[in-house]
C-alpha cells in the first residue's frame, strides 16, 4: 500500500510560515494535484513529502511507515523536476540507469532495465546522447524515465511541464496521464497551471498561504468552489465575483446601483446559513449566465461593454455597476446586442460567499 | 545545515568546522595575547594584567611609527588613489569606445603581468627606477605598485562599468554633454561601488606590501612598516617580543578592519571576485 | 559580451587610456623586454660592469645551467627543484585539496560554522605578509611556540621545525596562507551546480562520496583545472616564504624567487639576475597560457 498520510505539518522558514498546519491524504494509485500561485506552499508540501525538508510540526506516513524523520533515499520516492535535472556529463543511458548503479545492479541489468523502459517512453534510441543534445521534451520524458526505472512507490513531480512550450506541454500532459494509470503509480504534482491541473488530477488541492483552501474532485472544485480564492483560481476564465448585501425578507440580493436580483424562489437553498447580509459576494461562472433583451425573472440589469470573439465561442463582458461580468455564448455568430441587456443567472449554479469568502451553505 | 541529513554527518560536520578553524586561527593565536602581555614570551599565555604597555613602548619608538603611521600611508594610500583612478578611467575608456578585440586587450595585459610578475620584474624595475632617480623615494614605490596592481584592478573594473546601461550615456550625449563630463556626472558615481572594491584591494595589498619597498627603498626613514617589522624580527639577536608582537597588531589592524566592513557590506563575493 | 557599438570615438578612448597604457608601457612592457637585454650582459650595481656592461651572450645562461653544478645548495638547479617541490606541495596537494574539501563540505549550508571556517581563512590570506611570518615564526619556536606546546602536550616532543624540517614547514605555511582563495573559487564553483542535481542524487540514494564522484567532481572538473593553474602561478612566484626561513638554512627553502632576490639585490648581479628572471617569466608564460586556453575551452563548453 503506498498512500500518503500528512497530518497536522507546519513549516516555517524563520518568520515565514511556508505550510500552515495542513493535513491531507493521497490514496493508493491516486493522482493528487497540489495547485496554487507561487509562493503558496505547494513545493515546499512536496519537498516536506519527499524528505527534502523536515517540518517544524506533524507527521507524513507512506505507506505504513512513519517517514517523518528520514531522508529521502529511505522513503521510497521518486521525484520529477522542473529542470529535470539530468547530469550533462552523461549519456541518458547512464542518467536513467543512475539509481540502479547506486543500488549496484550489473551493467548488463541495468542496460536492460533502461532500455525497457526508455523505449515504452519514445526515447530508446537517443539513450547514447547526452542531455544536450536531445529536446527539451525528450530531456523532460528522460527524467521521467528514470523515475520509473527507480520503481518507487510514490511518484513525485514539481512543476515538470513549466520549462516546454504550450504545444507539447499538451501532449505531454497526455502522456503523464496515461502513463500514471497504466504503472497504477500513486503521484503527487505541484503546479500552479489550473488546466494542467484540472486535467491530470484525481483530486485537487488549492493552497494558498500554506492553507489548503479546498481538497476535492476536479469537478467539485471546479463547479462548487469553496471559496473565493479557488472561484478566482481555477476556471479560464474564471468566475465572476460580485459584492452584493442580501435583504432575505424581500427576497432580493441587492447590487451596486440598486440593481437587484429577485431570490425569492430560493430562499430555502440558502436559507439556513443566510441572514440578512453586507459584504455578500456572488459568484457566478461565465457559462451559467444567458443574456436577454428584455427583463425577465432571475436577471440583473446591466450594459455591455465589450464583445471579443474567441473563435469557438464568444466572450461578453457587461457592467453591472462598477463591477464587470464576463459571460460566455456559445454560437458561431456575432450575437446583436443592444446596449442594456439582462443577465439571466443560473441559480443552480449561483454561490454566495461571506466577508471572509466562505462558501455560504 | 541540511535539514535532512543524519546526525552521524552533522557531527563530523562539526569536528571537521573545528579541525578547520584550529588550522586557521592556532598560528595568530599568540599574536591575540602577547602585544597585551608586557611579560610576554613566545608562548601562548593570557596575561595576568593585561596592559596597554607595550603599545605605550612601541609609540615612543619614532622610527616604528613614522614607518607605520606616515610612510604606510603615504604608500598605500597613494597606490590605491594611483590605481583607482587610473583603472577606473581606463575600463571606462575600454567599455565605451569602439576598440577593436577589447576583450583581447584586457586578457592579454593580464597575461603579461602575470609573467612579468614578483621577483622577476624586479630587476629591471629596480634599474628602471635606479636611472629615474626614483630609488627611495615613495613616489617611486608607488608607481611600480600601481604598474603591477592595474591590470587586475582594470579586469575587475569591467564588469562594474559594462553594467551600467548605455541608454544613461546616450541620453547624456543628446543633451550636450562632453565625454568628460558625462564621466563625471552620470558614469562614475554609477560605479562608485565598483571603484570602492578596487581601492580598497589596493590598498590593502600596498599596504602588506614587502619585497617592491624593501628593493627600493634605502633610508629607513621611508621605509613602510613591513620592512620595518621585518628588520625588527629578523635582526641578529633576540627580538623583544613584547614590542615587536604590539607592532604587528597595529600592523595588522587596519586590515582587519577594512574586511570586517567589506564584508559586512559586500559579503564574500567581493573576494570571489578577485582572481590571478 | 556582445560588439555594440561605443558610446564614444576611438580618440575619446585612447584619451581615458592613456594613463593606464603609460603605466603599462613603462612598469610592465619595457621591463619585459629590459630583463631580456640585461641577461645577455654582465651588468651589476657597482664596479666596472655597473657604467660599462658588456654583452656576454649566453654566459649567464650556461652559468644557470651549468649541470656539474647546479644541483649544488645555493645554486639554480636547488632552487629549482626545491620550488618544483614546493609547488607541488603547497599549490596542488595542499591549497588546492584544503580548498576542494571545505567548499564541499560547506555546500549549500549557511550558518555560524561556515562564516567563522571561511572568515579565519581570509584573514590568514589578508592579513600583511610580514606579520603572518612573524606569527608563524613564533608559532614555530622550538621551547615555548604554540605548536610545539601541543605537541608536547600529546607527547610528540619538540621538533625544531625551521631547522629540520624546513621545506616541509614553508609548504604547509604557504598552504595555510593561501587555501582561502580556492575555498572561495571552488565555492563559488559549487554554487553553479543546481540543486536540483544533488537533490535528484539523495532521493535516488547516493552517499556523499558517490555524489561527489559521479556528480560534482565531473561538473567542476574545468573550475579545478583554472584553479590548478592560477595558484600554481601566484606559488611560482611567491616570496613570502622568505621572510620566515629567509631561504635557509643552507639553501634548503630557497626557491627561485627568492634565488633571484639574493643574486640581483644581495650581490648585485644584474646580468645573471635578469637571465633567472627570463627564465622564470618563460615558465609563468607557459602557465599563464595554459589558463587562458582552459579558460576558452570552459567557456566554449558552456
Amino acid at each position: 500500500m503506498a498512500k500518503i498520510q500528512l497530518e497536522h505539518i507546519t513549516k516555517k522558514f524563520g518568520e515565514l510560515t511556508a505550510v500552515d498546519d495542513v493535513s491531507l491524504e493521497v490514496s493508493d494509485g491516486e493522482f493528487v494535484a497540489l495547485l496554487g500561485p507561487s509562493g503558496c506552499g505547494k513545493t515546499t508540501t512536496l519537498r516536506l513529502i519527499a524528505g527534502l525538508e523536515v517540518p517544524n510540526a506533524g507527521r507524513i506516513f507512506i505507506g505504513d511507515r512513519e517517514v517523518t524523520g528520514l531522508p529521502p533515499r529511505e522513503r521510497d520516492i521518486a521525484m520529477v523536476f522542473q529542470d529535470y535535472a539530468l547530469y550533462p556529463h552523461m549519456t541518458l543511458l547512464d542518467n536513467i540507469g543512475y539509481p540502479l548503479k547506486v543500488r549496484g545492479v550489473s551493467k548488463s541489468d541495468m542496460v536492460a532495465r533502461v532500455s525497457d523502459v526508455a523505449t515504452e517512453l519514445q526515447i530508446g534510441d537517443l539513450l547514447e546522447r547526452r542531455p544536450g543534445q536531445v529536446s527539451g521534451g525528450q530531456q523532460q520524458r528522460a527524467s521521467v524515465a528514470r523515475a520509473l526505472v527507480h520503481q518507487a512507490q510514490v511518484f513525485l513531480f514539481d512543476e515538470p511541464l513549466s520549462n516546454l512550450d504550450a504545444k507539447l506541454r499538451l501532449e505531454a500532459r497526455a502522456f503523464l496521464k496515461h502513463l500514471q494509470q497504466e504503472v497504477g503509480v500513486t503521484a503527487v504534482y505541484v503546479t500552479h497551471d489550473q488546466a494542467e491541473a484540472m486535467a491530470l488530477a484525481d483530486r485537487i488541492a488549492v493552497m494558498n498561504h500554506g492553507h489548503v483552501m479546498q481538497l476535492g474532485h476536479p469537478l467539485d472544485v471546479y463547479r462548487r468552489p469553496a471559496n473565493t480564492f479557488v472561484a478566482a483560481f481555477i476556471g479560464s476564465p474564471p468566475m465572476n465575483l460580485l459584492p452584493c448585501e442580501v435583504d432575505i425578507q424581500a427576497g432580493k440580493i441587492l447590487f451596486e446601483g440598486d440593481r437587484a436580483l429577485d431570490i425569492s424562489g430560493y430562499r430555502e437553498r440558502w436559507g439556513g446559513a443566510l441572514k440578512n447580509g453586507r459584504d455578500i459576494t456572488l459568484g457566478v461562472r461565465p457559462e451559467n449566465i444567458s443574456i436577454s433583451a428584455t427583463e425577465i425573472p432571475g436577471s440583473i440589469p446591466s450594459r455591455v461593454y465589450v464583445v471579443q470573439p474567441l473563435g469557438g465561442e464568444w466572450l461578453v463582458v457587461t457592467q453591472v455597476g462598477a463591477e464587470l461580468v464576463s459571460v460566455r455564448l456559445f454560437q458561431d455568430e456575432a450575437p446583436e446586442l443592444a446596449e442594456h441587456v439582462w443577465l439571466k443567472l443560473d441559480l443552480d449554479r449561483t454561490f454566495l460567499y461571506d466577508k471572509n469568502g466562505d462558501l455560504l451553505q | 545545515m541540511r535539514d535532512y541529513e543524519s546526525t552521524f554527518s552533522k557531527v563530523i560536520l562539526v569536528l571537521f568546522s573545528m579541525a578547520c578553524m584550529a588550522f586557521f586561527a592556532l598560528p595568530l593565536l599568540w599574536l591575540l595575547t602577547a602585544p597585551f602581555n608586557p611579560m610576554t614570551t613566545l608562548a601562548v599565555e593570557l596575561p595576568d594584567e593585561p596592559s596597554l604597555d607595550n603599545f605605550r613602548t612601541v609609540f615612543k619608538n619614532e622610527f616604528a611609527i613614522r614607518a607605520l603611521f606616515r610612510n604606510n600611508l603615504i604608500i598605500a594610500g597613494g597606490a590605491m588613489l594611483t590605481v583607482a583612478a587610473v583603472a577606473t578611467l581606463a575600463s571606462y575608456g575600454l567599455s565605451r569606445t569602439r576598440i577593436a578585440g577589447r576583450d583581447i586587450l584586457v586578457y592579454v595585459l593580464m597575461l603579461f603581468s602575470s609573467v612579468v610578475g614578483g621577483t622577476a620584474a624586479m630587476v629591471p624595475l629596480f634599474l628602471l627606477a635606479y636611472h629615474l632617480k626614483l630609488i627611495d623615494t615613495h613616489v617611486g614605490v608607488v608607481l611600480v605598485m600601481t604598474g603591477g596592481l592595474l591590470p587586475a584592478a582594470i579586469f575587475m573594473m569591467r564588469d562594474f562599468v559594462d553594467s551600467i546601461p548605455r541608454s544613461y550615456e546616450e541620453a547624456a550625449l543628446v543633451c550636450g554633454a562632453g565625454p568628460l563630463r558625462i564621466f563625471r556626472d552620470i558614469a562614475f558615481p554609477l560605479v562608485r561601488p565598483g571603484v570602492a572594491v578596487v581601492a580598497i584591494w589596493a590598498f590593502v595589498n600596498a599596504w602588506g606590501a614587502f619585497l617592491i619597498p624593501v628593493v627600493m627603498l634605502r633610508s629607513p626613514n621611508n621605509m613602510p612598516a613591513s620592512v620595518a617589522l621585518y628588520s625588527f624580527y629578523s635582526e641578529a639577536g633576540t627580538p623583544v617580543h613584547t614590542l615587536v608582537s604590539a607592532y604587528a597588531f597595529l600592523y595588522a589592524v587596519p586590515v582587519l578592519i577594512l574586511y570586517l566592513l567589506v564584508n559586512w557590506k559586500f559579503g564574500f563575493r567581493f573576494f570571489g571576485g578577485i582572481k590571478s | 559580451m556582445e560588439k555594440r557599438p561605443g558610446v564614444f570615438s576611438g580618440k575619446v578612448g585612447l584619451a581615458f587610456l592613456t594613463p593606464a597604457l603609460f603605466f603599462v608601457a613603462i612598469f610592465l612592457i619595457l621591463p619585459f623586454f629590459w630583463i631580456f637585454y640585461l641577461s645577455f650582459t654582465n651588468r651589476t650595481l657597482t664596479g666596472i660592469t655597473a657604467a660599462n656592461p658588456e654583452f656576454v651572450g649566453l654566459e649567464n645562461y650556461r652559468r644557470l645551467f651549468d649541470l656539474d653544478q647546479w644541483m649544488r645548495y645555493g645554486q639554480f638547479g636547488n632552487a629549482l627543484k626545491i620550488t618544483f617541490q614546493f609547488v607541488i606541495g603547497s599549490a596542488l596537494l595542499g591549497q588546492a585539496v584544503v580548498g576542494l574539501t571545505v567548499a564541499w563540505a560547506f555546500y549549500r549550508r549557511k550558518g555560524l560554522l561556515r562564516e567563522v571556517v571561511f572568515t579565519l581563512a581570509v584573514l590568514a590570506w589578508i592579513i600583511p605578509e610580514v606579520v603572518v611570518a612573524f606569527a608563524w615564526s613564533a608559532f614555530l619556536d622550538v621551547d615555548r611556540g604554540t605548536f610545539n606546546a601541543i605537541l608536547s602536550a600529546v607527547g610528540l616532543g619538540k621538533p625544531d621545525w625551521l631547522f629540520d624540517y624546513p621545506l616541509l614547514t614553508i609548504i604547509i605555511f604557504n598552504t595555510w596562507r593561501g587555501s582561502a582563495f580556492s575555498i572561495l573559487l571552488f565555492s563559488s564553483a559549487l554554487e553553479t551546480i543546481p540543486p536540483s542535481y544533488v537533490e535528484t542524487a539523495d532521493v535516488v540514494g547516493a552517499s556523499a562520496w558517490r555524489k561527489f564522484r559521479d556528480i560534482i567532481f565531473p561538473l567542476m572538473r574545468g573550475h579545478i583545472l583554472t584553479d590548478l593553474i592560477l595558484i600554481t602561478l601566484w606559488t611560482f612566484n611567491v616570496f613570502t616564504p622568505f621572510l620566515l626561513t629567509g631561504g635557509g638554512p643552507t639553501y634548503r627553502t630557497e626557491l627561485v624567487s627568492i634565488y633571484t632576490y639574493r643574486t640581483a639585490f644581495k650581490f648585485f648581479e644584474f646580468g645573471r639576475g635578469g637571465a633567472i628572471a627570463v627564465v622564470m617569466m618563460l615558465i609563468n608564460f607557459t602557465l599563464a597560457i595554459g589558463y587562458l586556453m582552459t579558460l576558452r575551452r570552459q567557456k566554449a563548453a558552456s
